[in-house]
């Protein structure tokens, strides 16, 4: 039997997924509210372990811990599999340390047997890593890029059994635990915009900028950064995109004046289309990108803004006419 | 101007390299009327990833040598001209009492090669750049012309004016895969963008320069070495004048170290760390390189003794709150075995040129001097000190390179004295007399690898007799890899018979039924003279300056021996065989390794050498064997050629052996001229003291392609008909007259030339000579006059000094100065042209 | 305030990590090493709250000597001291690092002020495994929150926010406690030169530690696939604006 963690609900289909192709037998664990058994089982979930217990009620990473491998060690599954998110991986690793087990993280495949081989992703996909992990209980937790086996037929329809677990948690084990939530108030623009125009050494200096926000306001996006701007103080962290930054997946990312380190690129590669100006040809981002400019941002953007404005009057000039007449 | 991938099939130059000295050679080469110049590089426009991208782009103008101080003002002339330089001054600071010394004989250097500086005392110092703490230094070296400049910017512009002169296709971003070779001439260059044919490569790749040549069998001796630098900011001090750079940059000379403002920051670079030499084939690809190939990641552990350092001059403002070390890194440079360039036709490859190990300061000018090279085969500035042609085979070897550029880091801002030996990778090459000359304690200096003895320590009791004539020097410097020992072997030599060991002459066999006429065409003198006779020559550029200078032997109808010195054996080899037809009519056979020489004179000679001689040939009377011929006789039981020249003004010879009985030849020559008083003596007197008092000039120091035989006072009576390299110019000087004349000059009384502390000083080459009043001398052609070569003449019981003077200065008896360590000093002309002060009839080398 | 952060030593690269041939290692011949971005911050963060509260920063980094290099460097950013733990081992897998690391603590405050605060960054910029903070925290039995972005001292505990899916999560935790922070935190600064002078001069305290290897091996490294296309060249400069925003306009963005 192999255990998968439900977070917020919704089970992660790739986990799910995965965890069928490792072992015929699929439990779920989640923790306080209604783990929606109905949903788990069209996901080939058999059972679902719902841990309860009153020092959970805020999310406590120690006490989300504690509670899984106390679970472990009643259920002696042959692995546990989480999303690779903040608490997928938190939860796991404290699971880890307290049962004494190893954790194979960002994992993009796992090959079953005795050690399971798997691949890890490393610095946010820039490297892959073949790696063996052996222990009588494998932790793993799954990026979301992993390459997910063709799943068989959905189990039946219907609901998977639920179970109530209560761990035996005292206080110290929810020293830490979320005392206030909010919804994200910054960043939050930069990862879900749909056009990101984002900036780097080329810029030269904070008030270089100003281009950059002209054009993605023409374009209702938002305005990234690379980290070589935020060190300088030029960009705030949180327009970085990057790997120690937002990782973001616009449909249109247009890097000006970004050089592409790996530490830049694995933030941006997800975009649908990526265009490069830079006045290296040889920069990595142009070679990565799929269109670019080779010329000082400086030039080119301003005259995208003409560009742009230019056609709008055009397109508009009509308009207003008739709306004259 | 747009640059492509693709490559043209044909050119009639390819440039590989798109740095500072690649663009200089396109630029240089269509202003010179080159077309279908093609110039490559592996990496992006405008910065290629090469050195010249992370360089500190500071320029200090002077230098003791008077070819790198030339190159570098035509550079800063050329930056200017382009828009891409920015006056800051700089000032080359002493900490202590040695460094002081040698800012005081930088003012000399200064004076000669006509660059406006001062020195300058704390106070002053403190003044230029107030964050300075004057309270640790001695003084400075104030250069107001000292500058920084865009040479990526500079490139460009070059690349640009080329373009639109139609002359130049630019190709980025491509590899060379091969550069083929047809007869030992350049024939293509091979591409991951296509082949290109060509006659003609440049190879200006800076540290991938030898992996670059090695393409086509040809050898670049360089090595990359890492020069570390870090930027310290922001210091609002410097970010609140707003500009690149405001205040003058310093070099802290003793620290081994340079600060110069960045902007806000603080940009200090050193050359005091542990040499860090890397190999032309492991520095990193494009790709693979964090920053880029020549910025290497920085060593932190190196660079932190130099903190202190920084600190100390500069702490004022490197401990603001908030400066930080924003950027760190291993840049890397091209460093040779002697720190000069690398430029010239590789003596491998007919058609492939270098223009390598060249500095941000000197680019444009090494440009322009190659172009003109490659075009008229003689540059303005003369090259001899970094033509790449200088380098003997040994010294083109990657452990020689590595163990000379190890030992030569730290002389790049370390006080080097102008005689200064080597010491590693030594020895090298040995005559057959070197077991013997070290039982003498002789004090080798080494010239083209060779191991020559300057004095014998064994010769110290000579001193007992000749010491009263022999002035000491009190001072430290003027001392310094000198004995008086030399003076008394001179004085021995004058009044008895000394052995000399000259087996570091390069020599070559010439034959064949061309012989004569290939010589006539490179030697200004008359070639054709009966067998036995021997010829002292100039060979001139094509300019009408001085390529060489040498003796030729008539050995036979058809056949001659080449002879030439030791240091420009090298130089003078390529000449020789370059110019070679391609008929196969003359034969080339370079001898060097296969004879030893000794040199035999003093007015005992003839005794000495006939108590060895007893055979047939044995008569060795003026009459029989007169100056300026050449036998073979037997010493003992060694073949001997057997020159009657000297080039120290005495009776004797110069004895030519096979090398394997050199040790014989020495051993009878010794044991013979022992009753006759004979000792060895070195390369001192032969080279200096001998040399001077008879005013012969030396390759080198007095001649080079800048001066003309006319000036020289080596013109010769009578022009000979056949044709022969500089010929034209050579006739045009003389008609014309010299605008300088060599001269031989004297100090006055030991008091006369006393420093301040009473300590009578020597002038050791290179300084300024002034007027009466302190003016610089310069002639009408721009060139200043300074010292050539100075030494004791100990027969004259005088100094002397050689320098060219214009003709208002070149009259005997007139009264000039030489400034030395920022002290100026009278001296006289004594003799105008090459009528020797010593025994000037030649009577004694005559007798 | 005693704080102690621990940082480890990794290759800096450039746009390509490359690799030794066997793919067993990242090839760093032409590479330098560093701390991490989250590590910087971790170390920065410690400084200022010694500034503010007094106390001393340690430093500590599990791996070959040449580890000194990035100890020192974070004593120059302004940390007090240095710890180097020599674990017997090149690369050890986390459970052996986070093992190093707690018998290191175990060590240095045997008889000593015990630390109030552990430092990690939230994940090693070379592997990261994302658990060794964790590890350390659940072996010295410290509260530990990951991923944090802001953190202040609150009466006689910490605040700390983090951001996790869509939200922002505060946690107040007593000391002594962990945190594994991200970049974001705060704007590392550059060591000074007087730091960088002090650090060189700094004795490094070290530590030998046997921990017991983990059941997580690697077994080689390699690139992931490009599948990109080629790039299409639109233009040079200014010139190339009108073909730049009709690529635009075809993907619906004007």
């Amino acid at each position: 039997m192999l255990l998968t963690v439900v977070e917020d609900r919704e089970p992660t289909p790739e986990v799910c997924a995965l965890a069928r192709s490792l072992d015929p037998v699929v439990e779920a664990v989640a923790y306080g509210a209604d783990p929606g058994p109905r949903e788990l089982a069209r996901w080939g979930v058999t059972a679902v372990h719902r841990i309860r217990h009153e020092l959970l009620d805020a999310y406590a990473p120690e006490g989300y811990g504690e509670a899984l491998a106390q679970l472990v060690a009643r259920l002696r599954p042959s692995g546990v599999l989480a999303a690779a998110t903040e608490h997928g991986t938190e939860i796991l690793a404290h699971a880890a340390a307290r049962a004494g087990l190893p954790l194979a993280t960002d994992c993009v495949s796992v090959t079953g047997g005795d050690p399971w081989r798997l691949v890890r992703s490393r610095g946010g996909g820039m490297l892959l890593e073949e790696a063996e992990l052996a222990a009588p209980v494998k932790l793993v937790t799954v990026a979301p890029a992993a390459a997910v086996p063709a799943a068989g037929p959905p189990h039946a329809v219907g609901e998977c059994a639920v179970a109530e677990f209560v761990p035996e948690l005292e206080p110290r084990h929810v020293r830490a635990r979320v005392v206030e939530r909010a919804a994200r108030t910054e960043g939050t623009g930069l990862a879900t915009a749909s056009v990101v125009v984002s900036g780097g050494r080329g810029v030269g200096s904070a008030e270089g900028y100003a281009v950059l926000e002209e054009l993605a306001g023409l374009l209702g996006g938002a305005v990234g950064c690379s980290r070589v701007a935020t060190g300088n103080g030029w960009r705030p962290h949180r327009d970085q995109v990057g790997l120690t930054g937002t990782r973001i997946a616009p449909e249109v990312y247009l890097a000006c004046g970004i050089s592409g380190a790996t530490q830049h690129w694995v933030g941006c590669m997800d975009a649908r289309t990526i265009i490069a100006v830079n006045t290296d040809p040889d920069a990595a981002m142009v070679a990565r990108a799929d269109y670019a400019v080779i010329g000082d941002l400086h030039e080119v953007l301003p005259a995208m803004v003409a560009e742009i404005r230019a056609r709008r009057s055009v397109h508009s000039g009509p308009v207003v006419s008739e709306e004259r007449g | 101007m747009t640059s492509e991938r693709r490559v043209p099939s044909r050119a009639d130059v390819v440039v590989i390299g798109a740095g500072i000295v690649g663009n200089s050679v396109v630029h240089h080469l269509a202003e010179l009327g080159w077309r279908r110049i093609v110039q490559l590089d592996q990496g992006p426009l405008p910065d290629p990833g090469g050195s010249t991208g992370h360089a500190s782009n500071f320029i200090f103008p002077v230098d003791h040598s008077r070819e790198i101080t030339a190159l570098t003002v035509d550079s800063m002339r050329q930056y200017e001209k382009l828009g891409t330089l920015t006056t800051c001054g700089g000032i080359e600071i002493a900490r202590g009492p040695e460094r002081a010394e040698e800012l005081r004989r930088r003012l000399a250097s200064a004076t000669a090669w006509g660059v406006p500086a001062e020195l300058v005392g704390p106070g002053r110092v403190a003044e230029l750049v107030p964050f300075v703490d004057p309270g640790i230094i001695l003084g400075g070296f104030w250069t107001p012309s000292v500058a920084v400049v865009d040479p990526l910017q500079a490139g460009a512009l070059m690349r640009e004016q080329a373009t639109a002169q139609g002359a130049l296709t630019v190709a980025a971003g491509v590899q060379v895969t091969d550069l083929r070779t047809r007869r030992g001439r350049m024939s293509a260059v091979c591409t991951d963008a296509g082949e290109i044919e060509t006659d003609t490569v440049v190879i200006a790749c800076g540290v991938w320069s030898p992996r670059i040549a090695r393409l086509a069998g040809a050898r670049i001796p360089l090595t990359p070495v890492v020069h570390q630098m870090i930027d310290v900011g922001p210091i609002p001090a410097l970010a609140e004048t707003g500009t690149e750079i405001a205040y003058p940059i310093i070099r802290d000379m003793d620290a081994l170290m340079y600060e110069r403002q960045s902007g806000p920051d603080l940009e200090i670079g050193s050359y005091a760390h542990r040499p860090i030499l890397h190999e032309p084939d492991e520095i990193p690809s494009i790709e693979a390189a964090a920053l880029s190939p020549t910025q290497l990641p920085f060593t932190q552990e190196d660079f932190d003794p130099q903190l202190e350092d920084a600190l100390a001059l500069f702490g004022s403002i490197l401990d603001t709150p908030g400066a930080g070390i924003r950027h760190a890194i291993n840049g890397l440079l091209s460093l040779t075995p002697d720190g000069a360039p690398v430029l010239g036709e590789t003596p491998e490859v007919a058609g492939l040129w270098s223009a390598a190990a060249v500095w941000i300061k000197e680019g444009p000018g090494v440009g322009r001097m190659l172009a003109e090279w490659m075009t008229g085969g003689d540059p303005e500035i003369d090259p001899h000190g970094a033509d790449i042609a200088r380098f003997y085979p040994h010294q083109r070897t990657p452990a020689h390179v590595r163990a000379r550029a190890t030992e030569g880091f730290n002389k790049i801002y370390g006080i080097v004295h102008p005689r200064e030996q080597w010491t590693s990778a030594r020895p090298q090459r040995v005559s057959p007399f070197h077991a013997r000359e070290r039982a003498l304690g002789a004090e080798f200096f080494e010239t083209g690898g060779w191991e020559r003895p300057q004095w014998y320590e064994s010769n110290r009791a000579l001193l007992d007799e000749f010491g009263d004539r022999i002035p000491g020097r009190e001072h430290e410097w003027d001392a310094r890899w000198w004995s008086p020992v030399i003076d008394a072997e001179h004085l021995a030599l004058r009044e008895r018979v000394a052995m000399i060991d000259l087996s570091a002459f390069a020599q070559f066999d010439v034959s064949g039924p061309g012989a004569l006429d290939y010589l006539q065409h490179l030697a200004m003198a008359q070639v054709d003279r009966p067998v036995g006779r021997l010829c002292y020559t100039p060979l001139l550029t094509p300019g009408g300056g001085f390529r060489s200078d040498l003796t030729l032997v008539r050995l036979g109808e058809d056949s001659f021996r080449v002879i030439t010195g030791g240091a420009d054996g090298a130089r003078d080899r390529f000449w020789f065989t370059r110019h070679l037809p391609a008929d196969g009519s003359v034969s080339f056979a370079d001898v060097t390794s296969a004879v030893c020489t000794l040199g035999l004179w003093g007015p005992r000679a003839r005794d000495v050498l006939s108590a060895c001689c007893a055979d047939e040939a044995g008569d060795l009377t003026n009459e029989a064997f007169p100056f300026g011929t050449a036998r073979r006789i037997t010493v003992g039981t060694v073949p001997v050629l057997a020159l009657r020249v000297s080039y120290v003004g005495d009776l004797g010879w110069e004895l030519h052996a096979p090398f394997e009985q050199g040790l014989r030849l020495w051993d009878t020559v010794a044991e013979a001229g022992a009753p006759f008083g004979i000792v060895p003596a070195g390369i001192g007197v032969y080279g200096t003291t001998g040399r001077l008092e008879k005013g012969y000039r030396l390759m080198g120091a007095e001649l080079d392609a800048e001066y003309d035989p006319v000036e020289a006072g080596l013109a010769l009576p009578r022009v000979k008909s056949a044709e022969f390299v500089g010929k034209r110019p050579y006739l045009a000087a003389r008609e014309t007259g010299p605008a300088a004349t060599l001269c031989t000059l004297t100090l006055g009384a030991p008091a006369e030339h006393a420093d301040e502390s009473g300590i009578p000083r020597y002038p050791q080459g290179g300084e300024p000579i002034l007027t009466g009043d302190g003016e610089r001398i310069a002639d009408r052609k721009g060139r200043g006059s300074f010292v050539t070569s100075a030494g004791s003449a100990p027969s004259l019981g005088s100094y002397l000094l050689m320098a060219y003077l214009p003709p208002e200065h070149a009259v005997e008896g007139t009264r000039l100065q030489v400034e030395y360590m920022a002290r100026r000093y009278p001296v006289t002309v004594a003799r105008v042209g090459r009528t020797p002060l010593f025994d000037p009839d030649d009577t004694r080398m005559r007798s | 305030m005693e704080v102690l952060v621990c940082v480890k030593r990794v290759p800096a690269a450039g746009a390509r990590v490359p690799l030794t041939g066997d793919g067993r290692d990242i090839d760093t011949r032409h590479l330098g090493f560093t701390i991490g971005p989250h590590e910087e911050c971790a170390v920065e963060e410690a400084v200022r709250l010694v500034a503010a509260h007094g106390g001393r920063v340690t430093v500590l980094a599990v791996g070959p000597a040449e580890c000194a290099e990035q100890v020192r460097y974070a004593l120059a950013m302004g940390a007090d001291r240095g710890v180097l733990v020599d674990a017997g081992r090149s690369d050890p897998d986390p459970e052996a690092t986070a093992g190093a690391i707690t018998q290191a603590v175990r060590t240095l405050t045997g008889g000593e002020e015990p630390f109030d605060l552990l430092l990690f960054g939230d994940c090693s910029a070379d592997a990261g495994h994302h658990q060794v903070g964790i590890r350390v925290a659940t072996g010295l039995g410290l509260p530990i929150v990951s991923g944090v972005k802001a953190l202040e001292v609150a009466g006689d505990g910490l605040r700390m926010r983090r951001e996790a899916g869509d939200g922002v999560e505060v946690y107040r935790v007593p000391l002594p406690a962990a945190a594994a922070v991200r970049e974001g935190l705060n704007l590392p600064r550059y060591p000074s030169l007087p730091g960088r002078l002090r650090a060189r001069k700094a004795e490094l305290r070290t530590v030998a530690v046997e921990p017991e290897p983990g059941g997580l091996r690697t077994v080689r490294l390699r690139q992931p696939a490009d599948d990109r296309a080629a790039v299409v060249v639109l233009g040079h400069g200014a010139a190339a604006a009108p073909a730049v925003v009709d690529v635009l306009d075809e993907l619906g963005v004007v």
